[in-house]
């Protein structure tokens, strides 16, 4: 058997495990890791400028291939650096697994130089983790973490590795294990047959049905399921943030997002629903507003892979665990082979309802905002434009703010895997590193990342690691010179008092400064050059670009849940119109 | 309502951080906690008192599933089960109070498990009320200091907790 050392192994394990690329940072306990990266050349580092974005950059390469995102930091600083881009995977369920350095085992615990608890610090942000204590374990312990990241409901993974177990001069046989089993952990996949024929019994009964599905159908890869048993069905399907793309953005019978800032058909369905099929989706906060008011006629069909999902804010009647394309396929053939059929005058008629909101309120058929003119443009129009200049078929990212609800509301996303967002922990920053990771997944593609001038800035030394890895990814800045959601929250709540938002004409010139990264800055100031620039921006395929757009300032995102205590249906519609 | 859950895990390092973590970052209580390696040195046995509605009780159990560590979880009060609980107790004993403390320590069938000129130790073993009842006989402002173990379950019958 080959003898290797631990950094060696480690490389190793992870070229087996099918890493491509390893996105990091070096420093002391990582040393021999990063000495073992250099004397190969099968797994690309990629060197960033601050671990959050490593994670980041994983994590959008992990969420548009659906494959394990790899990240390589240092202890202490490094390690701790890590953390909200672990966070931020572990609320999205995206596969990653992060290796730490660490000191060596002689000084864990003496507070040494860079030392930190990294099992303790991320424990509550990880699926799992392992302190790796012998170079003999670390292959079996990578191939352990792979598993256990992209497995049930996915996750990041944590391996903390000691100095001394990478030791050069310590030498250990390799073996790479064919299989993995791991005793206590066995994820569902076939869901239980008694619960799928009650599914289908009600499926089939429904009159005013909604299918709303989530991000775990994406996950699970579940979206030829999905649009096969909608439209055998004729059922209207909603997104949540995390499932779009899961169901075709611009099909007829998409109702768009639903929630705290969906479409009025969406929650106005929802809410009057009289059966749910819920999908790889977890009746988060941001979706239900208030959890009591909750749909009050409907009854709850769950699918997800992951059981402390169901149950957990609203009661499901019929929960079925496992993998949603599974269940989802178990479904189609039940219904299928039934003898019974859909009630099509019933869901003719829920249509017709449907149509009827549409045709009111909904916000590609009605506009929902003053268009934009001359020298003010309206951010949704920024991306319309977006949509029509790249023809929906760019991979977007996002930050978190106004610019990420207008993104998902306005970009019609037809393929699952098209969009990356921080949906769960709403992590500003996410956006750029992001965007680097799917730009490294899809050379060829238009990536374009819709932030805001708040969100950019909290990662914006990334511009350079753009420019090290030719990563000609497209920014495309919402500026409107505040932190427009809080803004927002602040005019609808706080009287307008704006509180810390505003940057007193400190912002950078964000032409100047793409420039001094050795990128294309451009601004847009009216209207009228909108579509212009933005087809130049995306004409230089090569270059990275900043577009700096200057959008009305005023602008609020609806329509919007009136909280607390309302319902799925109470909505602000505009600053002044409320359902 | 009271529930004991019984829970099989890796010994491994970090496996208890786990399970403490998960209810104190989920907002969960932990009334009493016991742990301790079982009969197969792989795995360690934990017992853990907890208060909570039915639907906080279905998530403490889902997510302790959840945890990689953990193997097995079973909620003792599902079904029936015997529960029990060690004390010992340090009061202090002079004169006819010795004779008293004695007899007190046989009705509730503990033992004294060591003696000093003004002291006695008391093991006792029981279900927390009779562990409570029998603090309550003994001379206030006497004892001198209570360790308990918390609760250990198992479940009544054939049932069994195993691989």
């Amino acid at each position: 058997m080959e003898l290797l050392s631990g950094g060696d192994i480690l490389i190793r394990a992870l070229r087996e495990a099918g890493v491509k690329h390893l996105w990091g940072y070096p420093g002391g306990a990582a040393l021999h890791i990063y000495d073992a990266i250099f004397r190969q050349a099968d797994v690309r580092h990629i060197l960033v400028r601050h671990e959050q974005a490593a994670v980041h950059a994983a994590d959008g390469y992990a969420r548009v291939t659906g494959e394990v995102g790899a990240v390589l930091v240092t202890s202490g600083p490094g390690a701790t650096n890590a953390i909200t881009g672990i966070a931020t995977a572990a609320m999205d369920s995206i596969p990653l697994v992060v290796i730490s350095g660490q000191v060596v085992q002689e000084r864990i615990g003496d507070d040494a130089f860079q030392e930190t608890d990294m099992i303790g610090i991320s424990r509550p942000v990880v699926k799992h983790s392992f302190l790796v204590k012998r170079a003999e374990d670390i292959a079996e312990t990578v191939a352990k973490a792979f598993y256990i990241a992209a497995s049930g409901r996915p996750g990041p993974v944590v391996i903390d590795i000691p100095k001394d177990v990478t030791d050069p001069n310590r030498k250990v046989p390799y073996h790479y294990p064919d299989k993995v089993k791991i005793r206590s952990y066995q994820p569902t996949t076939k869901g239980h047959s008694g619960q799928i024929k009650r599914a289908v019994k009600e499926l089939i009964s429904a009159r005013r049905p909604v299918i709303y599905a989530g991000g775990g159908v994406i996950l699970g890869e579940a979206s030829t399921q999905l649009r096969e048993l909608a439209r055998m069905l004729n059922f209207p399907v909603t997104n949540t943030l995390m499932g779009l793309g899961s169901y075709p953005g611009s099909d007829r019978q998409f109702l768009g997002m639903l929630g705290m800032h969906g479409t009025f058909e969406a929650n106005t369905a929802m809410h009057h629903s009289d059966v749910i099929l819920a999908v790889g989706a977890r009746f988060d906060d941001r979706v239900t507003n208030t959890p009591a008011k909750f749909c009050p006629s409907a009854t709850i069909i769950h699918i997800d892979v992951d059981p402390t999902s169901i149950s957990k804010t609203v009661r499901a009647d019929i929960p079925i665990v496992g993998s949603c394309d599974v269940i989802l396929q178990d479904i189609i053939d039940q219904v299928r082979a039934s003898s019974r059929k859909p009630d099509q005058v019933a869901i003719g008629q829920w249509w017709q309802q449907i149509d009827e909101w549409r045709a009111r309120h909904g916000l590609y058929t009605a506009p929902r905002h003053e268009p934009s003119g001359g020298e003010i443009i309206k951010p949704q129009d920024v991306v319309k434009a977006l949509y029509k200049v790249t023809k929906g078929k760019a991979f977007i990212t996002s930050d978190v703010g106004q610019h990420q609800m207008f993104a998902a509301q306005y970009y019609l996303f037809d393929k699952p895997r098209q969009w990356a967002n921080s949906g769960g922990l709403g992590t500003m920053g996410y956006g750029l590193p992001a965007a680097m990771g799917v730009k490294m997944a899809f050379p060829d593609d238009d990536v374009a990342c819709v932030t805001g001038e708040g969100s950019i800035q909290m990662c914006i030394q990334e511009l350079s690691t753009c420019t090290q890895h030719q990563l000609p990814v497209k920014i495309i800045n919402l500026n409107n010179q505040a932190l427009g959601m809080v803004k927002q929250w602040q005019d609808m709540q706080y009287g307008s008092r704006y509180s810390h938002i505003l940057y007193e004409d400190s912002l950078p010139d964000f032409v100047k400064l793409a420039e001094a990264y050795g990128h294309v800055g451009m601004r847009v100031d009216r209207f009228e050059e909108l579509e212009e620039k933005l087809e130049a921006c995306f004409a230089l395929k090569d270059r990275t670009v900043f577009l700096d757009i200057n959008v009305d300032p005023t602008e609020h995102v609806y329509p919007m849940h009136i909280a607390p205590n309302g319902s799925m249906r109470d909505l602000w519609l505009s600053k002044t119109e409320r359902t | 309502m009271r529930r004991i859950i019984a829970i099989l895990m890796e010994n491994e390092p970090g496996a208890l951080s786990r399970v403490v973590g998960l209810f104190s970052q989920r907002g969960y209580n932990i009334d009493t906690l016991t742990v301790a390696p079982t009969e197969d040195r792989t795995l360690s046995r934990l017992t853990l008192t907890t208060t909570g509605d039915e639907k906080i009780i279905e998530q403490i159990t889902k997510q302790l599933n959840k945890l990689l560590d953990v193997v097995k979880v079973v909620d003792l009060t599902e079904g029936t089960y015997i529960e029990r609980e060690l004390m010992l107790i340090k009061v202090r004993a002079l004169g006819d109070q010795r004779a008293e403390i004695k007899r007190c320590t046989d009705i509730f069938r503990g033992q004294i498990v060591d003696v000093s000129a003004t002291s006695y130790t008391i093991q006792v073993a029981g279900e927390g009320d009779k562990l409570d009842a029998f603090i309550t006989t003994l001379p206030e402002g006497d004892v001198v200091e209570v360790v308990r173990s918390g609760i250990s379950g198992i479940a009544r019958g054939e049932k069994s907790l195993k691989l």
